[in-house]
């Protein structure tokens, strides 16, 4: 092409980034790497390769890590945590040093991101890089500011993280900043396809004066992902597949360590009629086209309100056709190439199997050689089809249509994921009505995949749990000070007494009213000397279900009452208990013995009044994001929350561990205390008197073992927390995989006669993050 | 879309040359008003364009090459004086040293037009006689457009008379502020009717119009009203052509022609100095309208240093070293 023939045509043209200091530092490095442990790399063993899925060449051969690997590494970051843990200064001083070096080295870390993943260099070089950089020198002021703003926080000491393949370098800023501000030392396996960057970050840490052993990068396939999970480690974090994070969520059970889990999502992407439709376009191409689709959070599910669809895929199909595919090294490239072989027939035989709809390919040859798939958008697809359901995790874009925006809600919700989306309209009163009925960690108003290491990122549903960024991020690397000692067992006393009294009937109280247990069994209990002080009702699997159906019914408007309106319910609450408070204490005694029973009364109307206080009072927070608008992050109540008792307590248990639930919107299934079960059935005549909507507040007795396994498998029960004696934890944790639902289980002693807002509220939330620029 | 023309052996740039003039419509108010204009995520697309599209070496020179075609070389100053006019027409003439066009392959090329005052038409006419470069006039009083309406129109048919074939007018700013879109309309059509054959840009003066919203409003009233080009700016408001104006502006286009089938022009103006910028400029009306803009008859680019970057530019492509000012003719 002469020059003349570019003037007539005006074509791009080839605008390639050079590769040749990336290729070049690879080459330094031998082009094999071994693992970065205790501050160095280990010797090579070339097990597999490095491959750039742009044409096929190998990149480096890269070391499968071995359990001998996986215990050095691990023992390395034990080893090298105390030290680390202790000054935050020193920690900032040190991340600052990485956000620098990252700024120095920006363009290599980008080319080499490009070169290993396929992203077009756009992307890594405008948005990943500058984004990983960000990550560091937030967390540089965290660690800074954690002596003061976190004084009761301490390190949770070795971090176990496993990331994906579509961001590299992204998630491992996004894993390693927020751990190593903390205190943790960290080993972490980047995603096998795409490793080259975490090494060059592994190199970098030396320069930026990481102490060995703090930063440990191990490589390999899943199996060593498994070998990792499997370790003595102290935390795990994982973001990737949602059938990943189930097996790992089954992994851990019971162990004791906390998990976070950043999964799938099928991110719906709403627009309204009045919505600045070229504008809605543009944002598409950021949502579903950015990083080949290959994105957690991408927005693959259009929602167009039905007067305007038509219109407005007309203009997304005209833009379809001047998108780029290509050479991801080209600087003029929109698309780049899918990360891997086996990828591209994941999203291809997707494709191909759907029936449904109209299927459009943007025009445009694709290159012969690499992976690439091209841009496409489904229209005429309704929510029961399997592309409006499943994750694509590719450039292939699935619509529908809703008439208003209640159905609009209702679509966006019709998923078991969770994770974010979209809202374009120039009504703010619709947006930020809309934002809070959508269930997923983030919303975006008018944009779409904006981040922020100020704000929080992360799931709902099967979407995971946890959030990364922002304040609330640091929950995930972080544990209260100080040590508790271990739950003890408390058991039912035993004995062959008379009553003592006329027989009292106690039932259980599901939906706002007394309910007998659908098995018909139920059990004596005895008092400390063998009186027979009553029957408790053994519920079974059925009163579970009929409870949580209450539950969930009872939470969509529970949830959206005024924490005015449920503080009002909470301290009558206390209020009515007050009244009876003699007759309860002289139950308390009766079932534990001693003359405990007033102060336990006390200690549960203080908690009544604590957490009516909180019930207005946890407020959100508006994020300080670089961009003109606001990052608001917003407390949510979880849904429904299952509830085993402190068994300890009968009445301050029930209270205690399920009003903070309550307060903050959330509707509760409890079963009450195993050992002295009579309480709770009790108190259920002063919810009757104390406006609590029906089955807000669900109490159950019975065997924890059995019903918490219900509980925790029960797919429309949203998180469960356990506070019992009896050893029910890692059933519950193995059991949540099912919907990968939240859980919270104690296993060490609680002071119950102290309100803990510090624990209770972020378990009884999740963080809403949403995004709203605005400018006129 | 894909549609090329060979502009060098084109006689004239002016849209009804090759394009069918946009008549104009009825004014239709739903679709003025019913257009949203997100000023947030324009301003993303606006900022995040230049690194989404890169061209380099011979592309990147070709590219500029076409961007003199598209330039206005405009001089709009008290000061004018037909001596000053005859030197800018020379230079539209000849914009580049004929060595460095010899180099690329492209002799002969001209700019779009030249941009005077209206006393300085016939003088522009002249010098530019058998150049087929057109002279452009700025009537209707401008810069500010607040002299009597009559007194405007006489303007425009003085110009044309003078020999002027494109008339840049401006819009009544207040018309858009008071959201008087029938008077804007009015105006706009009188406007059109008084150029005749001549084609007429109407110029929004976004930098005064408060919003994005608005200017999209004023965009397709102006085309409904017979614009032939839409242009942002006098050059004296205070803020000029900006990228997201421009995507507002283009959008309108885009839409006027999707509904219409008639192709509007599109001219930005003021603080467009750089080869750099022009070369975001055309690769933002390649993405948003396609290539068929990418031509004079319906692409311009309102500016009086431009060419000078440009030049130097070039001089880096053929010769591989970086050029100093001076080398090259002023105009």
């Amino acid at each position: 092409m002469t020059i003349k023939d570019i003037f007539d045509t005006m074509d791009y043209g080839p605008a390639p980034e050079a590769s040749g200091d990336a290729l070049a530092w690879l080459v330094d490095q031998g082009s094999r790497f071994g693992h970065f442990i205790g501050g160095s790399f280990t010797d090579p063993t070339d097990d597999f390769d490095s491959k750039n899925p742009a044409n096929g060449n190998t990149l480096a051969s890269l070391s499968q890590a071995t359990q001998s690997d996986i215990d050095a590494a691990v023992a390395a970051a034990r080893k090298a945590q105390p030290s680390w843990a202790r000054d935050g200064h020193k920690r900032a001083r040190v991340l600052y040093a990485i956000a620098r070096l990252l700024q120095k080295h920006s363009r290599l870390f980008a080319v080499l991101e490009t070169l290993d993943n396929g992203k077009p260099i756009r992307e890594s070089r405008d948005i990943d890089v500058p984004l990983a950089q960000r990550h560091f020198y937030y967390h540089a002021g965290i660690a800074q500011l954690m002596k003061d703003e976190l004084p009761d926080r301490g390190a949770l000491g070795v971090c176990g993280q496993i990331i994906p393949w579509n961001f590299p370098l992204l998630m491992l800023a996004w894993k390693v900043a927020p751990a190593l501000a903390m205190g943790n030392t960290v080993v972490l396996k980047p995603a096998e396809y795409t490793s080259l960057t975490a090494l060059l970050f592994a190199d970098i840490c030396r320069d930026a004066g990481v102490p060995k052993g703090v930063v440990n990068i191990v490589t390999g396939d899943g199996a060593v992902g498994e070998m990792l999970v499997g370790a003595p480690v102290d935390k795990i974090a994982f973001t990737g597949s949602t059938s990943v994070g189930r097996k790992i969520r089954e992994a851990t059970a019971g162990r004791g360590i906390p998990l976070t889990l950043e999964l799938g999502g099928k991110s719906p992407y709403i627009v309204f009629d009045d919505a600045d439709l070229d504008s809605a376009i543009e944002g598409l191409v950021d949502a579903i086209w950015f990083n080949q689709g290959q994105v957690c959070c991408a927005g693959s599910r259009l929602l167009v309100q039905e007067g305007i669809a038509d219109r407005f895929y007309d203009k997304l199909r005209a833009r379809m056709a001047t998108l780029r595919v290509g050479d991801p090294l080209d600087k003029s490239i929109d698309v780049g190439a899918v990360v891997d072989p086996v990828q591209l027939q994941t999203i291809r035989s997707m494709v191909d199997s759907n029936t449904s709809g109209e299927v459009y390919h943007a025009p445009g040859a694709l290159p012969e050689n690499g992976f690439y798939y091209p841009p496409t958008l489904i229209t005429g697809l309704a929510p029961s089809d399997p592309l409006m359901q499943e994750e694509i995790f590719g450039p292939v874009l699935a619509a529908t249509t809703f008439r208003t925006p209640g159905e609009a809600v209702e679509v966006a919700n019709n998923t078991r994921y969770g994770l974010a989306a979209t809202v374009w309209t120039e009504n703010i009163n619709l947006a930020l009505d809309i934002a809070p009925k959508l269930a997923t960690g983030v919303v975006w108003v008018n944009a779409t995949n904006l981040f922020d290491a100020a704000a929080g990122f992360g799931g709902v549903r099967e979407s995971g749990f946890g959030r990364e960024g922002g304040w609330e991020g640091l929950q995930a690397y972080t544990k209260p000070k100080g040590k508790r000692a271990a739950l003890k067992p408390v058991t039912p006393f035993t004995g062959d007494g008379q009553p003592t009294d006329l027989d009292r009937t106690c039932k259980l109280y599901i939906g706002g009213k007394q309910a007998r247990p659908d098995g018909g069994y139920s059990r004596n209990i005895y008092g400390p000397r063998g009186a027979l002080l009553g029957q408790a009702p053994i519920a079974n699997r059925k009163d579970i279900r009929n409870a949580v159906e209450a539950a969930a019914s009872a939470a969509k408007s529970w949830g959206k009452t005024t924490g005015h309106l449920r503080a009002q319910i909470l301290y009558y609450m206390a209020e009515n208990l007050s009244a009876r408070a003699t007759e309860f204490a002289a139950r308390i005694n009766d079932q534990v013995g001693g003359r405990s029973g007033d102060k336990e009364v006390d200690a549960a109307i203080n908690s009544l009044f604590t957490w009516a206080a909180w019930a207005d009072k946890h407020d959100g927070r508006a994020k300080g994001v670089p961009i003109r608008g606001v990052a608001l992050a917003m407390n949510e109540p979880v849904g429904t929350i299952g509830v085993l008792c402190p068994d300890a307590h009968p009445l301050l248990g029930l209270i205690a561990s399920t009003a903070p639930a309550i307060a903050m919107g959330n509707a509760v299934v409890a079963v009450g205390s195993h050992a002295y079960p009579l309480s709770a059935l009790d108190f259920t005549q002063v919810l009757e008197t104390s406006d609590l909507p029906g089955g807000v507040l669900n109490v159950l007795t019975g065997a924890p073992a059995e019903l918490s396994k219900t509980m925790a498998n029960h797919l429309n029960v949203d998180a469960v927390w356990s506070f019992t004696s009896e050893d029910v934890s890692a059933g519950i944790e193995a059991a949540s995989a099912g919907n990968l639902k939240r859980t919270w289980v104690e296993t060490t002693a609680r002071d119950w006669t102290t309100p803990d807002a510090q624990a209770f509220l972020p378990q009884a939330t999740e963080v809403k993050t949403i995004w709203v620029p605005y400018g006129e | 879309m894909t549609q090329t023309i060979d502009t060098l052996t084109t006689p004239t740039q002016l849209p009804q040359a090759v394009e069918p003039r946009n008549p104009g419509m009825e004014l239709d108010l739903d679709w003025a008003l019913g257009v949203q204009a997100n000023t947030s995520a324009i301003e993303r697309r606006a900022k995040t364009l230049p690194g989404r599209r890169s061209v380099k070496k011979d592309y990147q020179a070709a590219w500029l090459a076409k961007a003199i075609t598209l330039i206005d070389l405009t001089t709009l100053s008290g000061d004018d004086t037909k001596g000053r006019v005859r030197r800018l027409c020379a230079k539209a003439r000849q914009p580049v040293r004929s060595s460095l066009l010899e180099a690329i392959g492209l002799p002969g090329l001209t700019t779009g037009a030249v941009c005077v005052y209206h006393d300085m038409v016939e003088t522009a006419v002249e010098a530019l006689h058998g150049t087929g470069i057109p002279v452009a006039a700025v009537s209707t009083g401008f810069p500010a457009g607040l002299s009597p309406l009559h007194l405007r129109l006489m303007e425009i048919e003085e110009s044309v008379k003078a020999g002027a074939e494109e008339i840049d007018i401006v819009i009544s700013r207040r018309h858009v502020l008071t959201q008087n879109w029938q008077a804007l309309y009015d105006e706009m059509k009188q406007m059109r009717a008084a150029c005749g054959d001549a084609h007429v840009k109407a110029i929004l003066a976004t930098g005064e119009l408060g919003t994005l919203r608005n200017v999209a409003r004023a965009s397709l009233i102006c085309m409904m009203a017979g614009a032939d080009f839409i242009k942002t700016s006098t050059g004296k408001e205070p803020v000029n052509a900006t990228l997201p104006v421009s995507l507002v502006m283009i959008r309108a286009i885009r839409e006027f022609h999707e509904r219409t089938g008639y192709r509007v022009g599109y001219k930005p103006a003021g603080g467009i100095s750089k080869a750099k910028d022009a070369l975001v400029y055309l690769s933002l009306i390649k993405e948003e309208l396609g290539d068929r803009w990418l031509q004079p008859d319906l692409f311009r680019f309102g500016a009086s240093s431009l060419l000078g970057d440009i030049e130097r530019q070039l001089e880096h492509h053929v010769t591989g070293a970086y050029s100093a000012g001076y080398r090259h003719a002023i105009g």
